[in-house]
């Protein structure tokens, strides 16, 4: 019949449908339950207070839950048809029921006495003279139960609907694990650093041991960081100056390499690798085609509620080369896992240098909240 | 006579272990010097007039097609030309192109055997031109300058030896050159010739002379191949606003222009382009 939210993961049997069966049974169970209640304040005709509890329960949920369900469906259906697919379904939650129920039980009673007056032959009392003990009964048990119905019915929904979710969430962050699994071993830099070290084991063994330690230390790291949601900023600039000290074999001295890391910062969390992508960035796009001697800089800083990791690099700048698409794929992904980690709190921005400095500048800006060791 | 080489590579392990394998399989030849980028390859290139050149095809500042387009360009006519062989490390294109055109390459990180193979093409072609100098002969053979040629297109496009194909629909029409708060348009048709300068693209038109920050490799895939000729790496010229062309003992050709006085020099690799028909 109709999903409660335009995300809810396909299943066997519509959520809809499922809800509604399960629905009816709580009404049933419900105006059982009522009219044994009834029953036990007034030990008499219990089949007649089961056809009114019934016939009123049955109308009041027909006035309530279907108007519910109808409306939700026919506006959801409207808006998609008005603003495309992507428009969001309507849902109506507690307040929306409970606002619901106040004409739903307007018509609900007088229309469940009349059916059931129709069925046992008795002539119920007009509703509106409430001055009789079982009116005001009937009335109190009405809405008694039309309210612990529609708690029950949004609660169930909000269940499925958040299970549906996490389930969403679950998904999306394994797809995320892999791909930074993927960039991360990418053939690129591990070819350049095994052609480097083939010629490193020839020409001087020992440092070549070193430079194959680092490249051990770096792939394992890697490996292991994307599991982890979170790591400290210290073992990240770890990371970053095990990947820089493997490029400075390759690229020779004129690489220099500056990392600051203020001591107070070092404890906060960050997602691991977040830096990894920025640096190779610099260093492929920004580094390599700039002859001469070239700096590369990472740096930490707070600014009042704000956390800045800031990658610099006085290679050829942004305007030199047109931006490729390995370039954009990075940093794409880079915002991506920004905006799902912390929100629009969070960016990435790419620029120019400001002078005096030459070159091209990577901010991540984090909210400092959420880097705080404990969260 | 030593010959002597020259390697162009920016990864210093990487030069070092094609020096000491060259030590290896060519104990005689006699290493100048390693150049860290483009700019310097050519550089000591031109000044050191190595016999054989190993380029790599990545480096900063200049590529190693480029390194290579300029010298066939500027080198002077008294010195053959060196022997080049290109330094690549995965890059499937350059393969392929390198394979077409049956220039020697090698890839990197150099092996023994390979290196063994490629000294052994290049002992003789040395021997071969020592033996033989003509005062006729130029400084830059065809053949090389033919494979360069079809090299450097690929490189452009990417694909294959035709040259840039523009679709007429994005041929530019109007050149827009910036001037404080004035933007001059000057139609594609009314340009004489394109120069670069710097960072700049010189636009020669008749009576003025404007200045453009787009560079010739980003304009030259947007104009009309058969009326605008590249003449050379720094100079693209509307054919039909060349007078004539005179050829060089030294092979290249100067061009004489309507409409301007000064003349334009048309390198080696573009003097095919002026014969008679």
């Amino acid at each position: 019949m109709l999903p409660s939210s335009s995300a809810a993961p396909i299943r066997p049997i519509p959520p809809g449908w499922r809800g509604l069966v399960l629905e009816l049974l709580l009404l049933v169970g419900l105006c059982s339950l009522i009219a044994v209640f009834l029953y036990a304040l007034e030990p008499r005709a219990l089949g007649a207070k089961f056809v009114y509890s019934m016939c009123i329960g049955g109308f009041c949920w027909v006035f309530i839950g279907l108007a519910r369900r109808l409306l939700m469906l026919v506006v959801s259906t409207w808006r998609r048809r008005r603003l495309g697919a992507s428009a969001p379904a309507l849902h109506i939650g507690a307040l929306g029921s409970i606002a619901l129920a106040v004409p739903g039980v307007g018509l609900g009673l007088p229309a469940g006495l009349a059916l059931a007056d129709a069925l046992t032959g008795f002539q119920s009392p007009s509703v509106w003279s409430v001055d009789t003990f079982s009116t005001r009964i009937t009335l109190a048990v009405s809405l008694a139960g039309t309210v612990s119905m529609l708690g029950l019915m949004v609660g169930l929904e909000r269940l499925a609907h958040s299970r549906a979710a996490a389930e969403a969430a679950e998904r999306a962050a394994a797809e995320n694990q892999l791909r930074l699994l993927q960039s991360q071993l990418e053939p690129h830099m591990l070819f350049n650093t095994l052609a480097n070290l083939r010629v490193l084991i020839g020409l001087d063994p020992a440092q070549a041991q070193q430079m194959l330690d680092r490249l051990i230390g770096f792939l394992r790291a890697t490996l292991s960081a994307s599991r982890v949601p979170r790591h400290p900023l210290a073992v990240e600039f770890e990371r970053v100056a095990d990947y820089l000290s493997l490029m400075r074999f390759r690229m020779g001295p004129r690489l220099q390499v500056l990392l600051e890391l203020p001591e107070p910062l070092r404890a906060l969390q960050v997602p691991p690798l977040l830096l990894q992508p920025l640096v190779e960035n610099a260093i492929r796009h920004g580094l390599e085609p700039q002859p001469g001697e070239v700096r590369l800089t990472v740096r930490a800083r707070r600014d009042g509620d704000t956390l800045w990791l800031s990658v610099h690099d006085t290679g050829v700048g942004l305007g030199a080369s047109p931006v490729q698409g390995g370039t954009h794929f990075g940093l794409e992904q880079v915002r991506e896992r920004l905006r799902t980690l912390y929100g629009p709190a969070a960016g990435l921005s790419l620029e120019e240098a400001p002078p005096p400095e030459r070159g091209t500048v990577a901010r991540v800006r984090l909210p400092w909240v959420d880097v705080q060791p404990s969260a | 006579m030593t010959p002597t080489a020259l390697i162009a590579e920016d990864e210093p392990m990487l030069a070092l272990a094609l020096q000491a394998e060259l030590g290896r399989a060519w104990p005689e030849l006699q290493v100048l010097g390693v150049a860290p980028d483009g700019p310097s390859a050519v550089a000591q290139a031109l000044q050191h007039r190595p016999r054989v050149l190993f380029l790599d095809i990545r480096m900063p500042g200049l590529s190693g097609l480029e390194v290579a387009q300029t010298l066939a360009e500027d080198w002077p006519d008294d010195a053959p030309f060196p022997l080049l062989v290109f330094v690549t490390a995965y890059d499937q294109y350059a393969l392929q192109a390198f394979e077409v055109q049956a220039v020697d390459y090698l890839v990197k990180p150099v092996t023994a055997g390979r290196l063994d193979a490629c000294v052994a093409r290049l002992q003789p072609r040395l021997s071969m031109a020592a033996a033989a100098p003509g005062a006729s002969s130029p400084a830059v053979g065809a053949e090389v300058l033919d494979q360069l040629r079809a090299l450097l297109a690929q490189a452009t496009t990417g694909a294959g030896p035709t040259a840039r194909e523009a679709p007429a629909a994005a041929r530019l029409e109007v050149i827009q050159a910036q001037v404080g708060a004035l933007v001059h348009l000057v139609p594609v048709d009314e340009v004489i010739y394109f120069e670069a300068a710097d960072k700049y693209v010189r636009v020669v038109t008749a009576d003025k002379d404007h200045l453009i920050r787009t560079s010739l490799r980003e304009l030259l895939p947007q104009l009309d191949p058969q009326r605008f000729w590249q003449v050379h790496r720094g100079t693209v010229v509307q054919a039909r606003c060349i007078a004539a062309a005179r050829r060089e003992e030294s092979g290249k050709v100067t061009l004489l222009l309507r409409g301007r006085a000064e003349t334009l020099v048309a390198s080696r690799l573009y003097a095919h382009l002026f014969k008679g028909m």
